[in-house]
């Protein structure tokens, strides 16, 4: 066994390996996307508290669901991190010393925070918990790094506007974890350096209101004197600046080797259906690339599967360069999800081979669905007669959330899951 | 009573002179590679010019280093501190706390101003600021007015305020207009590019022009409205809230040189006359109405709205 230089990878039996694995962090909101995440293969998911976190709109959890999705993910020797990443004003303060000794009687491994006062106040009255600088702090340079290093972080969140090349010289300059997004929606200004919100809706951006007004339709003019001169034609689409979705899969072996030591999966809000696949992806080209990173290929499959929940067109963002014209949409405001997910496997019985679902999504006899999950190989097959829990034929799956069964000649287990294609 | 610092950003040097003559107590300048969303930019000479004539007139200037760097960048700070240190310049602006790295390596003496525009929301993260070395905390223009008395009372560090003129409400490091162009099929002038004057987006919801630019920073989204508080300065003034400032971003010399005028009427009155103030406020607000650019109304900003989460 000799371990090679670079500190990320060891030659086992003539074979190189990397013994410096990066973490998966996934985001989960809510307790069930909190299961299925870390079920799926995530080493670490971030969640939001009732308070001071970015998503007032997302379900959020309580002390009582951090403790037992802490609990939950011990069992996989999963982290839980608690984005608590506000630019707090100063009636925000009130609560924070017991809501950060909350989260860390919880049993949370660490929060992600932006503003100075929830830095502070955490390593004073919270001192187990890491301190992970928030994206939202926009960090761009190795100096401003090297600060964050002095004042104690553990971790810093790089602004997303930072290169694969900016990435490798603060990783040599600084010893310090790196944590960068991998895929994703993101900002399209630098994050914490928008307030659109604010004066289009009144609304706080920085406090968690932010409604997307990025996102919005927009004329361009320009004024010549008094006269309003439009930059546009009838038939351009208006000015937009909504950008398409970050998509880092095949720059996965890059930052393995570049040492960054957490892939983050932006999307508190987003389905469970949509952790599953991103993370179970992510997962095997981590796993793959780390086992053997010489003969390592991307596969076809993994990208098809990640475009199974992708609900917008995606692109490399800033990894490689200032993005251009072809990474902004103009004129489409997302895509069409390719996939349904219709329904959460709850009990298999191989004797008779039969699953039990719980409904997610309208499904009926005679659909071709396509289930997927950590313990088996995707595969699809034709539905065929559906009962009910008391053995009622159905014709269709039609209320949300209703359990149902129907006959499966390929084993599966409990969470894995089934969508259809549209 | 304390007599609050007048605050203005030229567009060239050539201003300097009128707006001391208007009243100016200091200036914000700098350029590009360092600064953001400036009036104007100014070469080192420029700065050094800047400085011996405010000084002449015992005015001060602070140059702006409140850009956020990337790693391109950080090896200019030094020097670039060195420089200002040299010419004794009154304050340096930043907002990266690589500047702050880069102030005690190079053992410089300046006064920082901690500046991110959007981010100082609260007094404990000002005073954060100030044990980090900071002399002064600009506050986030989405504060309402208690907000920013609540804070006054309790910094430990001087805190600035923006009283009159455009704000910024978004910064991208991507070229959106020249994206958008390119889109269009269009060529882009890129000598033009460089702070093109005019060009605004409509909101056709709210009935909303926000002007826009690109520069070497990336695009900038400014506020619909100018905020104009001469009117509504006593309660700052009673705080002790030690600096205002007009910013002279997208407006011209005539503009920015009579707005100057009202407001140091407007404080002189403030600290010898408050009966005098109450009895001309109103006028300066009509003068200011009517000396407006078109399409931008006067408004207070976020000094008397409450903003929801």
């Amino acid at each position: 066994m000799a371990l090679l230089k670079d500190g990320i990878s060891e030659v086992i039996d003539g074979k190189r390996v990397i013994t410096k694995k990066p973490e998966l962090l996934a985001p989960a909101g809510n307790l069930e996307k909190l299961k299925i995440a870390v079920h799926y293969g995530a080493d670490a998911v971030f969640i939001g508290g009732k308070e001071f976190g970015l998503r007032s709109n997302a379900d959020n959890f309580s002390i009582e669901e951090m403790a037992e999705g802490v609990a939950f993910a011990n069992k996989y020797g999963a982290r839980i991190y608690v984005t608590t990443n506000i630019f707090a004003h100063n009636e925000n303060m009130d609560g924070l010393e017991e809501y950060l000794q909350g989260i860390e009687g919880a049993g949370v491994a660490g929060i992600i925070v932006a503003d100075p006062l929830i830095i502070e106040t955490c390593k004073r009255v919270a001192p187990k918990l890491e301190v992970h600088l928030s994206t939202q702090q926009s960090l761009s340079n190795w100096k401003a790094v090297q600060f964050w290093k002095e004042e104690g972080l553990e971790r810093v969140v790089l602004a997303r506007e930072t290169s694969a090349l900016e990435i490798k010289e603060m990783k040599e300059k600084v010893d310090i974890e790196i944590e960068t997004f991998i895929h994703g929606a993101m900002c399209i200004a630098y994050s914490g350096r928008c307030v659109l919100s604010n004066h289009m809706t009144a609304r706080d951006s920085n406090r968690g209101g932010c409604c997307q007004s990025c996102r919005w339709d927009y004329d361009l003019y320009k004024l010549e004197g008094s006269e309003e001169a439009p930059l546009f034609s009838e038939e351009d689409a208006p000015f937009a600046m909504s950008p398409k979705d970050l998509k880092l899969i095949e720059s996965i072996p890059q930052m393995i080797e570049m040492g960054i030591d957490s892939l983050k999966i932006e999307g508190r809000m987003k389905s469970i259906h949509y952790v599953a696949t991103v993370v179970s992806v992510y997962r095997k080209v981590i796993d793959a690339y780390c086992a053997d990173p010489d003969n390592f290929v991307i596969q076809q499959e993994w990208l098809d599967e990640l475009d199974k929940c992708a609900n917008r067109d995606t692109a490399p963002a800033f990894f490689e360069g200032v993005p251009g014209t072809d990474e902004q949409m103009f004129g489409i405001h997302g895509k069409k999800t390719t996939f349904d997910f219709v329904g959460l496997v709850l009990h298999y019985d191989e004797q008779e081979q039969i699953v039990t679902l719980q409904q997610r999504n309208f499904f009926k006899a005679g659909d071709e669905v396509e289930f997927f999950g950590p313990e088996i190989e995707n595969f699809t097959c034709k539905i065929e007669t559906i009962w009910d829990e008391k053995g009622n034929e159905l014709d269709a799956a039609r209320h949300p959330l209703q359990i149902v069964k129907f006959k499966l000649d390929q084993k599966v287990y409990p969470s894995n899951m089934m969508r259809k294609g549209k | 009573m304390k007599k609050p610092e007048l605050l203005v950003t030229p567009s060239k040097v050539s201003d300097v002179l009128p707006l001391i003559e208007a009243g100016a107590d200091a200036f914000l300048i700098g350029e590009q590679t360092y600064g953001i969303r400036l009036a104007g930019e100014f070469s080192r000479e420029d700065v050094k010019q800047t400085v011996q004539l405010a000084h002449a007139h015992h005015k001060k200037v602070y140059v702006a280093m409140n850009a956020i760097f990337h790693n391109d960048r950080v090896a200019l700070l030094g020097d670039y501190l060195t420089f200002l240190d040299g010419l004794n310049v009154d304050g340096v602006v930043f907002g990266d706390p690589a500047v702050i790295m880069a102030a005690k390596e190079t053992g410089v003496n300046l006064n920082l101003h901690w500046s991110t525009e959007t981010t100082g929301t609260n007094y404990y993260t000002c005073n954060y600021w100030g044990r980090k070395g900071a002399t002064r905390a600009v506050l986030a223009k989405e504060l309402n007015m208690d907000s920013v008395i609540d804070i006054k009372e309790n910094a430990e560090v001087e805190i600035e305020i923006q009283v009159h003129g455009m704000t910024c409400m978004f910064q991208s490091k991507r070229t959106l207009v020249g994206n958008y162009f390119e889109y269009q099929g269009k060529q882009m002038d890129v000598e033009g590019r460089n702070m093109e004057e005019g060009l605004f987006l409509h909101d056709q919801e709210r009935q909303n022009k926000y002007p826009i630019f690109e520069d070497e920073n990336g695009t900038h989204i400014m506020s619909p409205n100018d905020v104009c508080m001469i009117d509504e300065l006593e309660e700052f003034v009673d705080a002790g809230i030690d600096s205002f400032k007009i910013d002279g971003i997208l407006k011209s010399l005539s503009y920015m040189t009579e707005v100057t005028s009202l407001y140091r009427k407007a404080i002189d009155l403030l600290v010898t006359d408050k009966e005098a103030y109450e009895d001309q406020k109103d006028e300066w607000v009509e003068r200011i109405e009517e000396i407006q650019p078109v399409n931008r109304s006067i408004d207070t900003g976020f000094f008397f709205k409450e903003t929801v989460y």
